[in-house]
């Protein structure tokens, strides 16, 4: 039982960032925009975050420049991929060369303390998924606003509407009058925001270092997340929490006497996304112009 | 009576008009480059070290001495490979971009059999060589069965696989009885290969501390070669850029898309593990979980940077060849090799954005002016 209790909580906390990150790239995704930058905007906030919390000796002035740092990721990628209409991999594949060249360049030895814990009494002595689910560091807690306000969003605001629009058919979307390339920009600055606020919980909240290349693929990892769960919400977190809690077993199962292969675990996330497209690509579950650039008047 | 032509709707444009059209597209290009070497130098700078040392350094690096070129070819070779391949694929109409897992497998399948199969070395290097090559199309080639079987996006699954490849290849050289290296006694066990037997590896042509270089770079060239003549002048190479360029036009016209296309992954694929094996046997001899080292990224940034043009992409593999061989060289001033990341990335942003430009200001001019 005790065991049971303590990957949990490791698969939550490892969730926790990811979880930040897929918020943005769900919204990105839907809105038409396959984010590959999603690693350097959680790398280079992860990084900004520990030297902004150094600088300032305060780790939750650090987590807001992380936050502009997975902004400023966004607006470049937006800026090359939706105004000058160059292919979004070749954007994506560059910037993330370019976060982790910058950021491995300008690695120095910082630290931060991590932000605060904050412990709901009571509740945190549930059995079982207590420790997971109230036992935390206090921004993880804004997921319980950010959630229902990015479904809200994208699938209750008229805003989500147009943006979805320019994910399914941007041609239709401009004949009505919706700008197609504005509302990509903007659902990429909003994964910017994200994932950027999500690379720094990682730095600043749970490790309270930088190390070099930190996000390690989680960033690639959320992007499998979101075509995991079929491009819904809900999907898009059970795969984050799937995927935490692979990485949580990794980690736990070796010191708890069992034996399981690691390769096989690391490797599993981009295993289920696979298979889990396998089947969703025949029901078109994915935005129906998703990667495409969008140029009026080509169809 | 005599009737009179009406005006042309459009007056030619003015002399100083049309020069400067025709002198915004270079001007563009370089003045995006100065920005890019700008930025890198702010970079170096502000880390408190000197751009002038860093970029001495990368030419002594790369260019400065035989032993110099002769790396900054080996790094080349690699990179060319790749970037041939991604071309006949983006020349297509597919977007392959999981070149670094399908030459890291390349390597893997190369290093089973230099290691593990009997018989004559030049034909074990040979047959190394031919397994790396398969190795990568079977890899590329599970995308493109998901794609013409189950309409999985391309891109997705090949970049998927990269991290999959990375584990199978991590799983290898941990096991004893698959790829790791014996052990020797009072020696800690390292997650990687045996080094490939001499005989196994490709010749190089001249000494270490003179002008030496991989003969792989001439399987280089010639791939090159081959890729540009067929892309131009054969019937494949037509019916792929058909393909590529109008798919409805194609089908059209008789040319079957997973046929060709899927082809065209499995080639590429196959060159990014030709790549891998090259790498292998012509330079790093064996084979652990870093191996690919960026490669397969990098090659797919030249095909773009070369803008799919196989012969183009020979001069802009060297470029990012000398830059990979220099970052080796920077250490040695003080500045992190990381800088050359960051220039390479900058360049890239730095190539593509004059030609994105200049289409943006056309599609922004008025229809009637432009004819």
């Amino acid at each position: 039982m005790d065991s049971i209790e303590l990957i949990l909580a490791s698969a939550v906390r490892l969730a926790i960032p990811l979880a930040f990150a897929a918020l943005g790239e769900w919204i990105a995704e839907r809105a038409g925009t396959l984010n590959i930058s999603l690693e350097g905007m959680m790398l280079g906030g992860a990084f900004t975050a520990v030297a902004g919390a150094h600088m300032t000796g305060s780790p939750s002035a650090g987590l807001a420049f992380g936050v502009a740092a997975g902004l400023l990721v966004a607006v470049v990628h937006a800026t090359f991929s939706h105004r000058l209409s160059v292919n979004t991999y070749v954007v994506g594949l560059t910037l993330n060369v370019l976060v982790l060249g910058l950021t491995s360049f300008l690695i120095m030895r910082t630290e931060s303390r991590q932000v605060d814990k904050l412990t709901i009494p009571l509740l945190s002595d549930i059995p079982v998924v207590g420790p997971a689910l109230f036992d935390q560091r206090w921004p993880a807690y804004l997921l319980i606003g950010l959630v229902p306000a990015a479904f809200w969003l994208v699938h209750r605001s008229r805003w989500g509407l147009e943006a979805r629009a320019a994910g399914e058919n941007p041609g239709s979307a401009d004949v009505s009058g919706i700008d197609v390339n504005k509302r990509r920009r903007q659902a990429l600055m909003i994964c910017g925001v994200l994932a950027g606020f999500g690379g720094a919980y990682l730095a600043v909240a749970e490790v309270g270092t930088f190390n070099q290349n930190m996000t390690a693929g989680r960033g690639y990892m959320v992007i499998a997340a979101v075509i995991f769960g079929g491009w819904l919400l809900r999907g898009t977190l059970a795969g984050v929490l799937v995927f935490g809690a692979a990485d949580a077993m990794r980690l736990a199962l070796p010191a708890l006497g069992y034996e399981l292969n690691p390769q096989f675990l690391i490797a599993s996330p981009y295993l289920l996304a696979l298979i889990a497209m396998t089947f969703f690509a025949k029901s078109h579950r994915g935005p129906a112009a998703l990667g495409q650039p969008f140029v009026r008047g080509i169809t | 009576m005599t009737l009179t032509r009406p005006p042309a709707t459009t007056p030619a444009p003015a002399p100083l008009v049309r020069l400067r059209s025709r002198l915004t597209a270079p001007l563009l290009y370089v003045v995006s480059f100065a920005v890019a070497l700008g930025l890198a130098t702010a970079l170096v700078t502000l880390a408190g070290h000197s751009m002038g040392d860093a970029l001495l350094a990368l030419y002594q690096g790369s260019l400065e001495g035989g032993a110099s070129i002769g790396q900054t070819i080996d790094e080349t070779t690699p990179l060319l490979i790749v970037a041939i391949g991604a071309i006949v694929c983006a020349r297509a109409g597919i977007f392959n971009i999981g070149q670094e897992g399908q030459l890291i497998i390349g390597a893997m399948a190369g290093a089973a059999i230099g290691l593990f199969v009997p018989g004559p070395g030049w034909l074990v290097g040979f047959l190394a060589l031919l397994g790396a090559t398969l190795a990568g199309a079977v890899w590329a080639g599970i995308p493109a069965v998901l794609h013409y079987w189950r309409g999985v996006d391309v891109v997705i699954s090949t970049m998927l696989m990269i991290f999959v490849a990375m584990q199978v290849v991590s799983f290898a050289v941990n096991r004893d009885y698959l790829l790791q290296e014996t052990a020797v006694k009072g020696q800690i066990l390292s997650p990687q290969s045996n080094l490939l037997p001499e005989g196994v590896r490709l010749p190089r042509l001249g000494e270490y501390p003179d002008f030496n270089l991989g003969t792989g770079f001439f399987i280089a060239l010639a791939i090159t070669g081959v890729v540009a003549y067929l892309l131009r002048y054969s019937r494949w190479g037509f019916r792929l850029r058909m393909l590529g360029m109008n798919p409805v036009a194609a089908r059209r016209a008789g040319v079957s898309a997973a046929a060709l296309g899927g082809g065209a992954l499995l080639l590429s694929g196959g060159a990014a593990g030709l790549a891998g094996g090259v790498m292998l046997t012509g330079s790093v001899y064996r084979i652990q979980a870093g191996f690919a080292d960026n490669v397969g990224w990098e090659g797919l940034l030249v095909a773009l940077v070369a803008r799919n043009h196989p012969l183009v992409a020979i001069p802009v593999a060297l470029f990012f060849g000398m830059l990979r061989a220099g970052g080796g060289f920077l250490a040695s001033t003080g500045v992190p090799r990381y800088l050359v990341s960051v220039v390479t990335a900058l360049l890239v942003l730095a190539a593509v954005f004059p030609a994105a430009y200049a289409e943006l200001r056309k599609r922004r001019r008025p229809a009637a002016v432009e004819a």
